[in-house]
């Protein structure tokens, strides 16, 4: 096959695209300049966008003696990531950039580039795992369940997994991944993980948002709508949040209080017990399968509601175009904008964005 | 399959060159040592400068030698602007010059420098009226310290009438520096003619070249700088080259680069009458294989290897990817470090869209271009053209369930 290896410069890249070179296809590497304004030298835990970071990529596939370029994706992952996750915030939502850069630059933007200029899929160090089943091209969890990426991988539909390749999917652990880096001779084999959102220079994602969003003050109030304390932005409040609070008045019963909802509009963050964050149901219209669409419209699955969260087993039907989801025991707390993946066992069957969610309790102060 | 198309970022180093500069560079000796082995040195670089200074006409205490064209750039407009007359802070800055001088003058401006723009017309010549205007008092008062120009336009290949912006300059008194750059090897590059009569301070005073250009080893350069300049230095130390470039002088990059230019000059009347008829034929081609393409800059006040295409409708940087899987070498404009194309600001500067100024192709010949390159050339484009316009107008893969448009 003629593949296009997207590089970010970290050494999971490097080594999926060692191996695609070594099962023998036509390779071609690319680095995305995602920043206009990308700085020089790698700072923190970001996993792209400086002049360091393309070099790394760069020089990883001189090692492995195939063609390099990078490719200007900026406006692109402006418009769709970057303005896109500020919009969320702003609306009192929770968004995951990753999953939005999946989405819509390295399987949209990216992969279409790719097929029109003659490649027959594009290659990426995610760590999951693709499967050619009987129905068609399967995307599942990867072997080391504690790197396994399909959760921000859950957006990717049928045409899309139809030209992607993941060539670490089945590898056992990082330290593997590693220790092939290091016996190709990669000079990125040690390189540290990147942990935070690529765009936000120094990790400071509320001071980012605040930057971005602006700071206004505003109330944080209990649920029966008395002001408890004052916030200075709704946007560094997320559901489920019970630091940084800050409460004057202190509640009935003594007990902690965290963030059960924003409400962007009325610039209000609206606090409670921790009983009031189970979630009975989550439903949503934005949705995409993995693959063929289910046969049924109600059935069972397992759901995920953020990276690094336990599937839980639930019920899902699809009700005119809405996907609802009832897990078997409440989730704790869930903001609006979060994506949920639904699991059959490792495969991955879909994913929907969170738009109204249901509490497994009735409201009392 | 190799082919070469992009001689005005880089020319194929000469084979006088490189045994020139191996030559001089196995010999021991600091051209500023006293002993015998530091004279043999000084003699070579003192040879080669001299037959610098015959190629580019002026003298050989003129030839400053630097590291390429980027710090003869630097040196000639900071040199010039932190030596300004009192009461003078202007710099003339004609549209779609190199970034090297570009980004010096707005390096300048923070240092407190003005900047007078002058306008190119649509195919890229300086305008003549303006330029002279904006060496004159534009009741701005802050009067011009320092005028620089392309003598050729290193993207569109536009040449410009150097002998009449060094008059203009003479005639206002204005210290004015000429990137020779990518006209050297190419046009006659002749410094004191140029300069003819200027008054102590005024008109042509400073003419930078680069090796790599003429086929000369990347790393050598020089700036020409008339006796009459007054200029400051960028480098301090042990005061070489008229205290203009303090560092131990480079005697081998010096020779290779003495080699290189009269080569270059010595064959230049014939290559250039070689290398317009291989263009000529390449531009038809285009002309008549890819549909609205269109020639940019002058169509015969051009550098003769320079074929500079705008092809509607198709990113330049997939067009230059593509070529480049095939096998051909081209460019966009200016080679960049990032690698993040931003939309020529030469194209811009001819007053066309941001939309034409993404969507070119620089191709350039040189001393080793064949029939078979443009005919290899010629061949690819159209199949890389149609693909590249359907790259950039791609359906969308990312259209899914309830997605909001």
């Amino acid at each position: 096959m003629r593949i296009l290896a997207a590089m970010s410069g970290g050494v999971d890249s490097a080594v999926a695209a060692a191996r695609a070179v070594e099962a023998g296809h036509d390779v071609v590497g690319v680095h995305l300049a995602l920043s206009r304004a990308g700085g020089t030298l790698r700072t923190g835990s970001r996993g792209c966008c400086t002049i360091e970071d393309a070099m790394d990529a760069r020089r990883a596939a001189d090692r492995l003696g195939i063609p390099f370029y990078v490719w200007d994706f900026s406006e692109r992952f402006r418009d769709d990531v970057i303005d896109d996750f500020v919009a969320e915030y702003r609306a009192g939502r929770t968004p995951n950039p990753c999953m939005r850069c999946n989405e819509k630059i390295k399987f949209a933007a990216l992969l279409e580039r790719a097929l029109e200029l003659g490649f027959d899929a594009v290659c990426t160090g995610h760590y999951a795992t693709l499967v050619d089943g009987p129905d068609g091209r399967e995307l599942h969890r990867a072997s080391d369940e504690a790197k396994d990426q399909s959760y921000v991988l859950g957006v990717l539909t049928e045409a899309q997994l139809a030209h992607t390749y993941f060539p670490l999917g089945s590898t056992p652990s990082k330290a593997v991944v590693r220790a092939e880096a290091a016996a190709r001779g990669l000079t990125v084999a040690q390189k540290p993980d990147s942990h935070d959102i690529c765009f936000i220079p120094d990790g400071d994602t509320r001071g980012w948002l605040a930057d971005k969003v602006g700071v206004e003050q505003g109330d944080i109030v209990d649920r029966s709508g008395t002001v408890v304390g004052t916030h200075s932005g709704a946007h560094a409040y997320t559901v489920g949040q019970r630091r940084g609070l800050q409460l004057g008045v202190p509640a009935a019963d003594g007990k902690p209080r965290f963030v059960l909802e924003v409400r962007p509009v009325s610039n209000t963050v609206v606090v409670g017990p921790k009983e009031a964050l189970a979630t009975a149901e989550i439903a949503g219209e934005r949705h995409s399968w993995a693959g063929r669409a289910p046969a049924q419209s109600d059935f069972a699955c397992h759901v995920q509601i953020r990276a690094h969260a336990e599937p839980v087993p639930a019920r899902a039907s699809i009700n005119d175009g809405w996907l609802t989801v009832r897990p078997e025991s409440p989730f704790d707390g869930v903001a609006p904008g979060q994506t949920a993946v639904l699991y059959d066992g490792t495969r991955v069957i879909g994913q929907f964005t969170i738009a109204r969610t249901v509490s497994a309790v009735p409201v009392s102060a | 399959m190799s082919i070469y198309l992009d001689h005005a970022a880089s020319a194929p180093l000469r084979d006088a060159a490189r045994d020139a500069w191996i030559a001089a560079a196995t010999l021991t000796g600091n051209a500023s040592s006293v002993h015998g082995a530091g004279q043999s040195a000084r003699r070579l670089l003192e040879e080669s400068r001299e037959r610098i200074a015959a190629v580019l006409d002026c003298d050989p205490i003129e030839v400053v030698l630097t590291s390429g064209g980027t710090e003869a750039i630097n040196l000639a407009v900071k040199g010039l602007w932190w030596e300004r007359p009192a009461g003078r802070r202007a710099i003339v800055l004609p549209d779609g010059e190199h970034h090297a001088t570009l980004d010096t003058v707005g390096w300048l401006q923070a240092q407190g420098a003005a900047v007078r723009h002058v306008p190119l017309d649509s195919a890229g010549h300086i305008r003549a009226d303006l330029f002279r205007a904006a060496l004159g008092d534009v009741g701005d008062g802050v009067a011009p310290a320092v005028a620089t120009a392309l003598v050729a336009n290193n993207e569109i290949g536009t040449v410009q009438d150097a002998a009449a912006l060094a008059t203009a300059a003479a005639d206002a008194g204005v210290p004015l520096h000429l990137d020779a750059v990518g006209a050297v090897g190419h046009l006659p590059v002749t410094f004191a003619a140029w300069r003819g009569a200027a008054a102590s301070g005024g008109g042509l005073v400073a003419l930078s070249v680069s090796g790599h250009k003429v086929g000369a080893p990347v790393g050598t350069g020089a700036l020409v700088v008339s006796r009459h300049a007054r200029m400051a230095a960028l480098a301090h130390g042990g005061g070489q080259q008229r205290g203009l470039r303090s560092g131990t002088q480079d005697v081998a990059g010096a020779a290779a680069l003495a080699v290189a230019l009269e080569e270059a000059d010595a064959e230049r009347e014939s290559e250039q009458r070689r290398l317009r008829a291989l263009s000529d034929r390449l531009v038809s081609g285009i002309l008549g294989r890819v549909p609205g393409a269109e020639l940019l800059g002058d169509p015969r006040d051009r550098l003769a290897g320079n074929v500079h295409v705008h092809l509607p409708g198709a990113a330049g940087e997939t067009m230059l990817f593509l070529l480049d899987l095939a096998g051909i070498s081209v460019s966009t404009g200016s080679a960049c470090q990032a690698g993040v194309a931003e939309p020529s600001h030469v194209v811009l500067a001819l007053g066309r869209a941001e939309s034409v100024a993404r969507s070119v192709l620089r191709i350039t010949l040189g001393r080793t271009t064949t029939d078979a390159d443009v005919d290899a050339l010629l061949a690819a484009l159209p199949a890389v053209y149609e693909r590249a316009v359907a790259a950039s107008a791609a359906p969308s893969l990312g259209a899914r369930t309830g997605e909001r448009s």
